[in-house]
C-alpha cells in the first residue's frame, strides 16, 4: 500500500511537470492546466485512502478544510480584475508560505503521525529541514503581505530605507542559524516558536526598503521562495511528491527573477538590498540638463500621422493598464488595420507589474497573441517603422540607457523606440517615470507628445480615425 | 541563432528534460524497495531526498526556459497552485487520534492551501481562456 502511494504521488509529480511543460505554447496551455488539476486531485485523494493516516474526524475536518478553503478561493480568483493580478498572485503565495509554517509547527508537536519520532525526541536531521522550511515559509508569508500592500496601494511604493537596515538584517540572519542549532540541540519549543518569530519580521524587513518598481522581481522571487519552502517540508515529512513539486516552483520564480533582473541590467543582490527608486530621483534630475522644446499634438494629430503610416508599433506600458485603456487600444489598433496600416505590440520585459502582466492585460481585451511580440523579435523592426506609439511607459524607451552611463537605468535593455520616423508618446504630464529618470525622448524633435489621461486620448484618436 | 538551431536546442532540451524525469522516475522505485526493506536510517532518506531534489531542480530548469515570455503570468499563478499541494501534509496533520494543537495547525493549513489551489488553478484557467485563437477582425 505504501508503494502504491509512493507511486501515486510519483504520477502526480509528472502531472505537475507537464501542467508547466504545456505553457510553451498558448495551444497546449489550457491543457497543460488540466493536468495540474488531476495531479492535485491525485495528491489529495491517494492521501485519503492512505490507510492508517486518517481516521471519521480527521475526514470530517479535511472536507470542512477544502470546502471553506475552495469556497473562497474559488469566488476571489473569478471576481479578481487582471489588472490587480500581481496582488492576487502576492496574496496566494503569503498563504502557501503560512501553510508551511503551520504543517511545520504541526509536525514538531505531533512527529508521530508523519513517523519522524516522538514529541521532544525529534532527530537533529529532521529538526533542520523542519526548521529551513518554517523560516522560508515564514519569511514568505511576511514578505508577501508587504509585496501585496505595495501592489495594492496600502503602503507607499517608495523604498522604505532606515539606518543600520542591513546590519540589522544580517543580524537577524545569524540569530536564525543561532536558533536552528539551538533548537537541534535541545528539540525545545521556544526555539521552534522564536525561529518563527525571527523569520517573520526577517520576512517584512527584507521586503519593505524594495521599491514598487522592482515588485516584479520580488512576486517572482517569493514564488521561488513558497516553492523552497514546500520542498523544506517535503523533506521533514519525508514525501517525494513535496520535494519534487517544491523544486519545480523553486527553479520556476528563480528563473522568473532572473529574466526580470536581466530585464532591468541589475543584479538579484541589487534588487534585494533595495531602495532603488528613492535616491534615483537625484541622479535624474542631475541628467536631464539639456532640454529642448517639447512638442505636443492632438488626437486629431495623432490619427493623420497613424492613418497615414505603413506600420505601426505599439509599446504600452503598466500606465495603460492603470487607465484601463487596452479596450480602447484594441479598437484603435481594428480601424488602423481596417485601413491596412500594420499593428503590432511591443512587450519590454518588465512591462506591467508581474512577468507576463502585459501580455495578459492584452489578451483579455482580445488582442490576437500573434500581434504581440517580446523585446528581442521586435527591436530591429523600430528602424522600419513609421509610428511607433507609446502608451504608459516610459523608463523602457529611455534611451539614456544606451547612452548616459551616469543614469541609473544605464545598460537596461530598451526598446528602440527612437528609430521610427514618429514617437507618440501618450502622458499625463512630464513627470519622470518610475525609476526617478527623465526621458530624453520627450525633447527629440520626431516625439509628438499627447498629453492626457491614456483611455481618454485613446478613445479620441479612434474617434478621429473613423470621422 | 537561426529558428532551427533554436528549435534544434529546444528538443535537445526536451529530451534531456525527458532523460532526468525518467531517472528521477527510476530512482523513485529504488527507494520504494529500499524503503520496503526496512532500512530506514538516520541520514537514509535525506541523501535519497536530496538526489530527487536535485533532479527536480533540473527538470524544473529545462522545463520552464521552455514556456514562452507571453504566458508568464499564468506560470506564476499554475506554479502558486502546484505548491499548494503541502496540503497533503496539511491533511495528515489534521488527523491524529486526539484533538490536539496539531489538529487545529492542520486544519488551518488544509484551509489555506485549498484557497490557493482552487484560487490558483481558476484563475489561470481564466488566463489562459483569453489566449485562445479567435476570429480575426477584418485584416485587410
Amino acid at each position: 500500500m505504501a508503494t502504491f502511494a509512493t507511486l501515486a504521488y510519483l504520477v502526480a509529480a509528472v502531472c505537475f511537470i507537464l501542467a508547466i511543460k504545456g505553457l510553451a505554447s498558448p495551444e497546449t496551455a489550457r491543457q497543460g492546466n488540466f493536468f495540474g488539476m488531476a495531479g492535485m486531485a491525485i495528491a489529495i485523494v491517494t492521501t485519503l485512502i492512505l490507510p492508517g493516516a486518517l481516521s471519521g474526524l480527521s475526514y470530517v475536518l479535511i472536507f470542512a478544510g477544502i470546502v471553506i478553503g475552495g469556497a473562497i478561493g474559488t469566488i476571489v480568483a473569478q471576481r479578481i480584475q487582471m489588472t490587480a493580478l500581481p496582488q492576487l498572485v502576492a496574496a496566494f503565495h503569503s498563504l502557501v508560505g503560512l501553510a508551511a509554517v503551520f504543517v511545520a509547527l504541526a509536525a514538531f508537536y505531533t512527529p508521530e503521525a508523519y513517523g519522524i519520532g516522538r514529541f521532544g525526541e525529534i532527530r537533529a536531521g529532521s529538526l533542520v529541514e523542519m526548521a529551513l522550511g518554517t523560516a522560508i515559509g515564514a519569511i514568505t508569508f511576511t514578505g508577501s503581505v508587504v509585496a501585496f500592500a505595495k501592489l495594492q496601494g496600502l503602503v507607499s511604493g517608495k523604498p522604505l530605507v532606515f539606518p543600520m537596515q542591513h546590519p540589522l538584517n544580517a543580524a537577524l540572519g545569524v540569530l536564525l542559524l543561532v536558533l536552528i542549532i539551538w533548537l537541534c540541540l535541545s528539540n525545545a519549543p521556544a526555539a521552534m516558536w522564536l525561529i518563527v518569530l525571527v523569520s517573520l519580521a526577517l520576512g517584512l524587513l527584507l521586503i519593505l526598503p524594495i521599491g514598487g518598481a522592482d515588485m516584479p522581481v520580488v512576486v517572482s522571487m517569493l514564488n521561488s521562495y513558497s516553492g523552497w519552502a514546500a520542498a523544506g517540508i517535503g523533506f521533514t515529512l519525508e514525501n517525494n511528491l513535496l520535494i519534487i513539486t517544491g523544486a519545480l516552483v523553486g527553479s520556476s520564480g528563480a528563473i522568473l527573477s532572473y529574466i526580470m533582473c536581466k530585464g532591468m541590467n541589475r543584479s538579484i543582490f541589487n534588487v534585494i538590498l533595495g531602495g532603488f527608486g528613492g535616491e534615483a530621483t537625484t541622479a535624474g534630475a542631475a541628467g536631464g540638463g539639456e532640454r529642448g522644446a517639447v512638442k505636443s499634438g492632438s488626437a486629431e494629430d495623432a490619427a493623420y500621422i497613424m492613418k497615414n503610416a505603413q506600420s505601426v508599433i505599439i509599446v504600452p506600458g503598466y500606465g495603460m493598464a492603470v487607465a484601463q485603456a487596452q479596450h480602447a487600444l484594441r479598437e484603435m489598433a481594428d480601424v488602423l488595420k481596417h485601413e491596412g496600416v500594420q499593428v503590432r505590440y511591443a512587450i519590454h520585459p518588465v512591462a506591467g507589474r508581474m512577468p507576463g502582466h502585459m501580455n495578459v492585460l492584452l489578451a483579455e481585451a482580445n488582442v490576437p497573441y500573434d500581434d504581440v511580440l517580446e523585446l528581442e523579435e521586435i527591436n530591429r523592426d523600430f528602424g522600419q517603422t513609421d509610428v511607433a506609439f507609446v502608451i504608459g511607459a516610459n523608463d523602457v524607451t529611455n534611451p539614456a540607457a544606451k547612452t548616459d552611463p551616469a543614469s541609473p537605468i544605464y545598460g537596461m535593455p530598451i526598446l528602440d523606440v527612437e528609430k521610427a520616423r514618429t514617437v507618440l508618446f501618450i502622458k499625463r504630464s512630464m513627470a519622470s517615470g518610475y525609476a526617478g529618470v527623465e526621458n530624453e525622448l520627450f525633447f527629440r524633435p520626431n516625439t509628438m507628445m499627447l498629453f492626457g489621461d491614456a483611455k481618454k486620448m485613446t478613445e479620441e484618436i479612434v474617434k478621429a480615425l473613423e470621422s | 541563432m537561426n529558428p532551427e538551431s533554436i528549435s534544434q536546442s529546444a528538443a535537445d532540451l526536451a529530451t534531456t528534460a525527458r532523460t532526468l524525469a525518467d531517472q528521477a522516475a527510476a530512482l523513485a522505485n529504488q527507494t520504494t524497495q529500499l524503503a520496503a526493506a526496512g532500512a530506514h536510517e538516520g541520514p537514509g532518506f535525506f541523501v535519497f531526498g536530496l538526489t530527487v531534489f536535485m533532479l527536480a531542480c533540473f527538470v524544473g530548469y529545462y522545463v520552464v526556459w521552455r514556456v514562452t515570455p507571453a504566458l508568464h503570468s499564468p506560470l506564476m499563478a499554475v506554479t502558486n497552485a502546484v505548491s499548494s499541494v503541502i496540503i497533503v501534509g496539511a491533511m495528515i496533520a489534521a488527523s491524529p487520534e486526539t484533538f490536539n494543537f496539531s489538529t487545529v495547525m492542520g486544519f488551518l493549513a488544509v484551509i489555506l492551501a485549498s484557497v490557493n489551489i482552487f484560487g490558483g488553478f481558476i484563475v489561470t484557467q481564466r488566463m489562459l481562456a483569453m489566449f485562445k485563437k479567435k476570429p480575426q477582425p477584418a485584416k485587410s
